[in-house]
Parts: structure tokens; C-alpha cells; sequence
């Protein structure tokens, strides 16, 4: 029950809570009773006085019935208990009480104590100490008793009566006792009031406490405790609630961030698991199948030796033998994707290629009365590429072209060669900051394509950017929001150098320049003014126009939805279901890579889609 | 009885067993064959072999470790590797462990033929070597040379280039020579693949590289006087000059010639 946050806290507090108001309470009460208290013993100070003062003339006269009577007339006063005056000897002459007259008070009688006390009589009484409380027995409530000594004057001993001497310093004493039973009543009444006051006060500070410890600490805590278990247990998408913005709503942000971290990072270790057990997956089925084909082409082979009076047959065994090697090169190559080899190249005519590629599906067209249209240009150049991985591509890609087109459809596939300037071509595979420092970013990826990641900070606010790693090409993403114009100091997200270089400035706008070294491939210069696109790399201008094979196979079938766009070269991806193993455009992707070459798609549902792929004539980009 | 053979299969595919024995039918070659490594060593005690052709991919024991029991027990009967799972990997593990050649699955009929013609004749010229052992025939390759396997050898240039060539030992194996098919300036090889092709009547017979790296010259007299090889393998039959790729990593799985003497 004690184990939560909140029934600790709940408890603390409220001991805290409840000690303070007792204290308190306690004082408050102690406080009044005093005040009223006084407020009494003033009164009947007062009292006593007036009724001194008020007899003094009767006591000159000796008018003792006089005496007596205001004595008994001001003792009928309810509040008041009893008025005696007591001679030198104690003897009580007048009093309220008729049935007193003439009793003798015992120097140690409640009245005598507090000047009798020492034995010897005080001749002078200090007022605080003329009063006393105390209960008789036969008095339910407590009495307050004043003692107010009677002085001996000159007019007294001077008086006719000559009834005292001039020696003795007190004649007597007046002795009023005052009932607190009124007194005692209001006090328990305030003791009762305070009392409840507290206990109210306990009460609904307890409850105060525990209702804003369930909201604000309680519900918080209990909502970041099952996210942890929610992660734990493996639910990396779960998101904590917003919590608001003190410690545990920051807390809560905080661990929304992490996980979703979390779950980017396991996303893309499930994605290279993936491709790791696709390695597997190659070199379990390049065993398997390169068995049965030891048979296809030894037996295929053999026959080809056996029947060499039989040209026909000559030409169907030699298809055999052929596409069993080109099966042979396809697992090598599915081993090789697996281990990320270098293709085997060679001057290849892309023409040919085609040729080869559509003689091998024309069977499928025909079956599903497609017609094919080439449209090949004549003296295209030579380039330098693995002929069997180009042709692998271009039957994927018409086989997928088949799949996607109805009976009676169409395929276009045509050549050219084209010349391009480098800018927007040309992918920053490598840059670093002048101390060596790593910028290529591996997760943030544009178009497919890691991107380049730098610090950018401004007057106001510091973030990253990821520029886009072609060159030339302005599709950055910010990670701060910014305003057209605005100048950004740059710098290397490890070591925070500064990559703006000095003394040059844009010859676009005038703002200041940042450099990334291209390792072995001189410097890129860019402007570094928001959304200003100004880009200059010296050691790629100077090779000119590069030249390009472009192919491109372009069908009238269904199309791809836009946004399984993104996702068509991803290894896995299928929407053929069972059918398809979701390799075919993974594999293509790392074969065009591979030879340095880019492949784009375009799409409309229902019209259909073109791949194209470029690929450099040197099978390198420079 | 002592049986025998030219050649022992060991494969636990019958397709492949039965390609070998198809292949091996034209040439009259006579053949026995096994399904495990234990059974082949049975035979091997029982029988008489000039030739063993091994799957590297067995069920218990695997060609590799079979390697090296022949080792244990003696045996010099010389030893071709073949696998499905063809890496590069496999290749080079195979000669470095002591196998005279590796035929990737699946083979041409005639990349077959050619190799059980090289296989057979080395197990003759072993049996040359030691009678005549005064009279060498086969010339080792220099002591500060490289080989891998047994065919093809790589000197390291204090400059950083490497000299490939084919050793005396392959060249006899493949003699008489009718021309070298060579690749240009400027190719690539790669380490236990094809570098070049040796043309003996009908027969082509692929030589396998040493190292990777890029070729800065070829030995263009081979071309027009291929005879040049026969004579002297090691200097004026050189092939490549090429710059390596990754020397240190390679030269691992290469065999010193100086461990030879």
C-alpha cells in the first residue's frame, strides 16, 4: 500500500499537514482563553474598585446597615459569587452570604493565601497577583476571587468614630468572588470551534493533497510505467500520452523520442536481417540449384556433342546450354548481391543485350498477345558492363511489364545515348570536414540515396540539414524551420568546425560559401543561403558532358499506386503475394548501382509506367 | 581383387555422379564413385585411383576435412574440389588446403573434359617426379615466388606490382601447347578466377589467378610464340604484371615455394 509515489507523498504531507495545525490550533485556543481570562479578572478588578470606592463615604459615616445592604445588593448580580469584607483578624464583617457575618476566615483560608502566605502579611499587593481561581466543593464551576486590601488613610484613624488607629497599614480586605461559569463556557465553545476547525482543515487539505497527487503525479507515473512495460515487452510504437509541460511532461516527451528511436533503429536492423538472410537465403538456394543444373547442362551438352549431323536440334540444345549458363551467372550473381562483388565487366553492346533478353520472354509475350515495340538506336556506343547481370534487368523488367499489362497490351522498349552535364547526375558518394570527419548520413536517405549531413545554425535556432547528394540538386531537408534568405553558419555535426570558407562569397547572391572535401575528387562549394541553390564542384566540370546509354521499357498496364513508389526497390517488397519473392527490382537496383548507373520509374495508375535507367559509357561516372 | 580406376567420384547427388560418368564416357575414362567420405576411404583402401573428384558440401564429414584425412593417412592420390555454393572463398580454401584444382558447379562438358585430362596426367607426372628424381622434369618455382594451388604462382615486385604466371607443374599438365588466350591491359582479375585460357588441341584449360588486381602489362610474346611457357615458366613465360587489389589479405591463402624445397 506504501509501495506508490503518491501514498508516500499523500502520507508525508499530511502528517506534516496535520502536526502543523495542532500546533496551531492548540495556540489559538490557549491564546483566547488567556485574552478572556484577563478580560475577566480586569472586569472584576474594576469591580472591586468601584465598590471600595463607592463605600468609602458609608465606612467614614459607619453607616454599617447602608453597607450591608449595597453589599447584599450588588452580590445578587448572578455572575458574581460572593462579596465579603474581612476586618484585620479575618473576621467577616459584611457579606453578600447574611449567614457569614461574624465567621472567622484561618490565615490559610483560599482569600488569605496570597498575602499570608510567607507568614508574615505583605502590606502592599501588586494587582496581578489579588487573583486567584479555584473550585469549591460545593460550587460546580470554578470561581475567580479578587482581593483588593482596604488601606488606612489619615481620614480613616481621623474619622469621629476613632475605630482604627493610625499604626496599623490595612484595615481590612474586600473580598469578591465571580463565578467563570459563563467564562468556562465560552471557552470550551472556542475549544470545540477550534477542534472542528482543525479537523476540517486536516480533512479537506488530505483530500487537496491526494486529488492533486492522482492528477498530476499518480496518473503520470502509472502512464510511464506501462509504456515501459509496453516496450518492454516488445510494442516499440506505443506513445506515451501527452503529460503536459512540467518535469514528467518533458519526461514523457523524452521517452517518446527515445522509443521512436528505438523503433527506427530495430526497423532497420530488421531490414539488414533481411538482407543478411537473404544472403542466406542466396548461398542455401545457389547450392541447391546449381545441383540440378550440373545435370541440365552436362546432359544438354553431351547431346550437343552427340548430334552434330542434326542442325536443328543443334540450335534448340544450344538454348538450353545457353540460358543454363545464364542461370549458372544469376546464382553467382545472387551470391555475388549477397556479398556485394564487383560485377563482371566488359565492353558490352546494350542492343544486343536486348535482343537477347526478348528472345528469351518472346515465348510469354506471345501467350499473352503482347506486342513489343523497339525502338533501339542504331550506333550505340559500347559500354563497359556485366552483359549477363544487364540482361537479368531487362528481362525482370519486362516480365514485370507482362505482369502488369492485360492481354492485348503493350511494351515499348528503346535506346538512346544521351550527353548530360554533370550537375544533377553525379551522386557525392564521400565527403568530409577538413578534419577527416565523416558527413555522409546512412539513415537519412533522399531519393533512395544517403544523404549528406551538416550542423546549421542561425541567429535564433541550431539543427541539421540533409542536402541532397546530387549534385547540383536542391531536395535538402531541414531539420529546423527557416526563412527564405537567411544565412547559415555550417559546420561538421562531429566536430562542429566551420565549413564556411572565408573571403569568397556566392557569385549567385553574394552570401557566404561553404566547401566539403570530396576525397580524391577535389572540393564541392555551395552557397549557404536558405534556398539558395548555388553549387560548384571544379573536379567534376572539368570532364565536360558525360555520356549515357539510356534504356527504357515503358508498358500500357495497370501502373504503381504513388505510394508504393518509394518502396519498389526495397528488397522484399511484393504486391504479386505468394507469387513473387519481392527480389526482381531489389536486384536490379544493385546491379545498376553496381554499375554506376541510375534507374528512376514514373507511373500512372492505368496508364502505365516507364523505368529508365542510364547508365555511363565509361561504367564510370568520371 | 584390387580394382583399378582412373577416377573416384565423391557427391551425394546422383545428377552430378552421373554427369561425371557421362563426361567420363567419351574419353573411356574408367570411373567408380561414392556417396560419403567414409565409403571413399574404404575404396581408396581397396582400390587403386589416379584421379578424386570431391563435393565440398558432404553429409558428416565435408571435402575439407576430407583433405585432411588423405593427408593423415598418406594418401597422394591428387584431389579436385567442386561445389554448388561456388564463392570465391570456397576456391581458394580448396588449393590452399592442398585439392590441385576447383571446378565450380555447374560445368561445361568441356571445362570437365579438360580438367580430368590435366588431373590425370599430374598423377603421372607425380610418379615421373619420383623415379627420376635425378632427371627433374618439373622445376620447381623459385624460392621467393608465391603459388596458389599448384598452378599458378605470383612474384612480388619490390616496386609494389606482381609478376603472375602458370607453373612448370600446369604447363606439364596441359602440354603441348597450342596458344594462350590472355585478357587486356587494364582488366581486373580476381583471385581463383579464370586469368587465362590455355588451348591444347581441343581441349581449353583455365588457368586460375593467384591474386587480384588490376593487369599494367601483359607478356604479348606468348601470344605469337606460346612455346615460350614451356621453356621457361617462371621468367620469360611470365603473364601479367598487375598492381594487387589486396595483397596483404590474399597472399594469406598463397602457399610459399620456398616450403616446396
Amino acid at each position: 500500500m506504501f509501495n506508490t509515489i503518491s501514498s508516500k507523498l499523500i502520507l508525508i504531507v499530511g502528517f506534516t499537514a496535520l502536526i502543523i495545525i495542532a500546533i496551531y490550533s492548540y495556540l489559538n485556543i490557549k491564546n483566547q482563553t488567556d485574552v478572556l481570562l484577563s478580560e475577566v479578572e480586569r472586569h472584576g478588578n474594576q469591580l472591586s474598585d468601584m465598590l471600595k470606592n463607592a463605600t468609602d463615604n458609608l465606612m467614614m459615616r459607619n453607616d454599617r446597615v447602608r453597607l450591608q445592604e449595597i453589599v447584599e445588593r450588588v452580590g445578587n448580580d448572578p455572575l458574581i459569587h460572593n462579596i465579603r469584607i474581612l476586618n484585620k483578624e479575618g473576621e467577616i464583617i459584611y457579606s453578600s452570604t447574611h449567614k457569614d457575618i461574624g465567621m472567622m476566615l484561618d490565615k490559610k483560608a483560599e482569600s488569605c493565601f496570597a498575602c499570608h502566605a510567607e507568614n508574615k502579611p505583605l502590606e502592599k499587593l501588586p494587582i496581578k497577583n489579588r487573583t486567584r481561581i479555584f473550585s469549591t466543593k460545593e460550587h460546580s464551576s470554578r470561581i475567580l476571587g479578587i482581593i483588593n486590601p482596604i488601606d488606612n488613610k489619615p481620614k480613616c484613624y481621623q474619622a469621629d468614630c476613632h475605630a482604627h488607629s493610625e499604626n496599623s497599614t490595612v484595615l481590612g480586605v474586600l473580598d469578591i468572588t465571580l463565578s467563570l461559569q459563563e467564562v468556562d463556557k465560552q471557552i470550551l465553545h472556542n475549544e470545540i470551534q477550534g477542534l472542528i476547525f482543525s479537523l476540517i482543515a486536516i480533512i479537506s487539505i488530505g483530500l487537496i493533497i491526494i486529488f492533486t497527487i492522482k492528477i498530476y503525479v499518480d496518473k503520470p507515473v502509472k502512464e510511464l510505467v506501462k509504456a515501459t512495460e509496453q516496450i518492454a515487452s516488445g510494442n516499440l510504437s506505443y506513445k506515451v500520452k501527452d503529460l503536459g509541460n512540467d518535469e514528467l511532461g518533458k519526461l514523457a516527451k523524452a521517452f517518446n523520442e527515445m522509443s521512436q528511436k528505438l523503433d527506427e533503429t530495430n526497423k532497420q536492423l530488421y531490414q539488414s536481417s533481411k538482407l543478411a538472410s537473404l544472403g542466406q537465403l542466396a548461398a542455401g538456394v545457389a547450392h541447391e540449384i546449381n545441383n540440378p543444373l550440373t545435370g541440365v547442362l552436362t546432359y544438354s551438352s553431351y547431346l550437343l556433342k552427340r548430334t552434330k549431323d542434326n542442325p536443328q536440334l543443334q540450335e534448340d540444345l544450344n538454348v538450353i546450354v545457353r540460358e543454363t549458363l545464364r542461370s549458372r551467372e544469376i546464382v553467382k550473381g545472387l551470391l555475388d548481391f549477397a556479398r556485394q562483388s564487383t560485377p563482371k565487366k566488359i565492353q558490352t553492346d546494350i542492343n544486343e543485350i536486348i535482343e537477347r533478353a526478348i528472345s528469351v520472354v518472346s515465348n510469354q509475350l506471345k501467350i499473352n498477345h503482347i506486342t513489343l515495340e523497339k525502338n533501339l538506336f542504331k550506333n550505340l556506343p559500347l559500354i563497359i558492363a556485366d552483359a549477363n547481370q544487364l540482361q537479368q534487368v531487362i528481362i525482370n523488367l519486362i516480365v514485370n511489364a507482362i505482369d502488369a499489362i492485360e492481354k492485348g497490351g503493350k511494351i515499348k522498349i528503346s535506346t538512346s545515348v544521351l550527353s548530360l552535364p554533370p550537375k544533377g547526375i553525379i551522386q557525392i558518394k564521400k565527403a568530409v570536414c577538413n578534419k577527416n570527419h565523416n558527413l555522409i548520413d546512412y539513415q537519412h536517405k533522399i531519393a533512395g540515396l544517403n544523404s549528406i549531413k551538416l550542423k546549421i545554425k542561425t541567429a535564433t535556432s541550431e539543427g541539421f540539414v540533409f542536402l541532397d547528394p546530387i549534385y547540383g540538386k536542391d531536395r535538402h531537408n531541414f531539420g529546423i524551420n527557416l526563412k527564405q534568405g537567411e544565412i547559415l553558419n555550417i559546420s561538421c555535426p562531429t566536430c562542429d568546425n566551420s565549413l564556411i570558407i572565408k573571403n569568397e562569397k556566392c557569385p549567385k547572391c553574394g552570401g557566404p560559401i561553404y566547401k566539403l572535401n570530396i576525397p580524391n575528387q577535389g572540393f564541392i562549394e555551395g552557397c549557404a543561403t536558405f534556398k539558395s541553390d548555388w553549387q560548384k564542384w571544379n573536379y567534376i566540370d572539368q570532364f565536360g558532358e558525360i555520356k549515357f546509354v539510356e534504356i527504357t521499357v515503358e508498358d500500357n498496364g495497370c501502373g504503381i499506386p504513388p505510394e508504393n513508389l518509394d518502396k519498389i526497390f526495397e528488397p522484399f517488397f511484393t504486391t504479386k503475394g505468394q507469387k513473387g519473392t519481392g527480389l526482381g527490382l531489389s536486384v536490379i537496383w544493385g546491379i545498376i548501382d553496381n554499375h554506376n548507373g541510375t534507374i528512376n520509374v514514373q507511373s500512372e495508375i492505368g496508364k502505365g509506367t516507364i523505368f529508365t535507367i542510364r547508365l555511363p559509357e565509361k561504367g564510370e561516372v568520371i | 581383387m584390387k580394382g583399378n580406376y582412373d577416377i573416384l567420384v565423391i557427391d551425394d547427388e546422383k545428377v552430378v555422379i552421373d554427369s561425371v560418368i557421362k563426361i567420363a564416357q567419351l574419353e573411356n575414362y574408367t570411373i567408380d564413385f561414392s556417396f560419403e567420405v567414409n565409403e571413399a576411404l574404404e575404396k581408396l583402401k581397396q582400390n587403386e585411383y589416379q584421379l578424386i573428384i570431391c563435393d565440398i558440401m558432404l553429409p558428416e564429414i565435408d571435402g575439407f576435412q576430407f583433405i585432411n584425412l588423405l593427408q593423415k593417412i598418406n594418401e597422394d592420390t591428387p584431389i579436385v574440389m567442386t561445389t554448388g555454393y561456388t564463392t570465391i572463398e570456397n576456391a581458394v580454401k580448396s588449393l590452399y588446403l592442398g585439392a590441385i584444382d576447383f571446378i565450380p558447379k555447374p560445368f561445361l562438358l568441356d571445362e570437365m573434359l579438360s580438367l580430368l585430362k590435366r588431373g590425370l596426367k599430374y598423377k603421372s607426372l607425380l610418379n615421373q617426379k619420383r623415379n627420376n628424381s635425378t632427371n627433374n622434369i618439373i622445376v620447381s618455382c623459385p624460392s621467393k615466388y608465391f603459388r596458389l594451388g599448384i598452378s599458378c604462382w605470383a612474384n612480388i615486385d619490390n616496386d609494389g606490382s606482381v609478376l603472375i604466371g602458370a607453373t612448370n607443374f600446369f604447363i606439364k599438365s596441359v602440354e603441348p601447347i597450342n596458344k594462350i588466350e590472355l585478357l587486356e591491359n587494364g582488366e581486373i582479375l580476381t583471385q581463383a578466377l579464370t586469368c587465362a585460357k590455355i588451348i591444347s588441341g581441343e581441349y581449353v584449360h583455365n588457368l586460375y589467378s593467384s591474386l587480384s588486381g588490376r593487369i599494367i602489362d601483359v607478356n604479348k610474346l606468348l601470344i605469337q610464340k606460346p612455346e615460350i611457357i614451356e621453356k621457361d615458366p617462371y621468367f620469360e613465360g611470365w603473364l601479367y604484371r598487375i598492381i594487387p587489389h589486396e595483397l596483404d589479405y590474399e597472399r594469406q591463402k598463397l602457399i610459399p615455394c620456398g616450403s616446396d624445397r
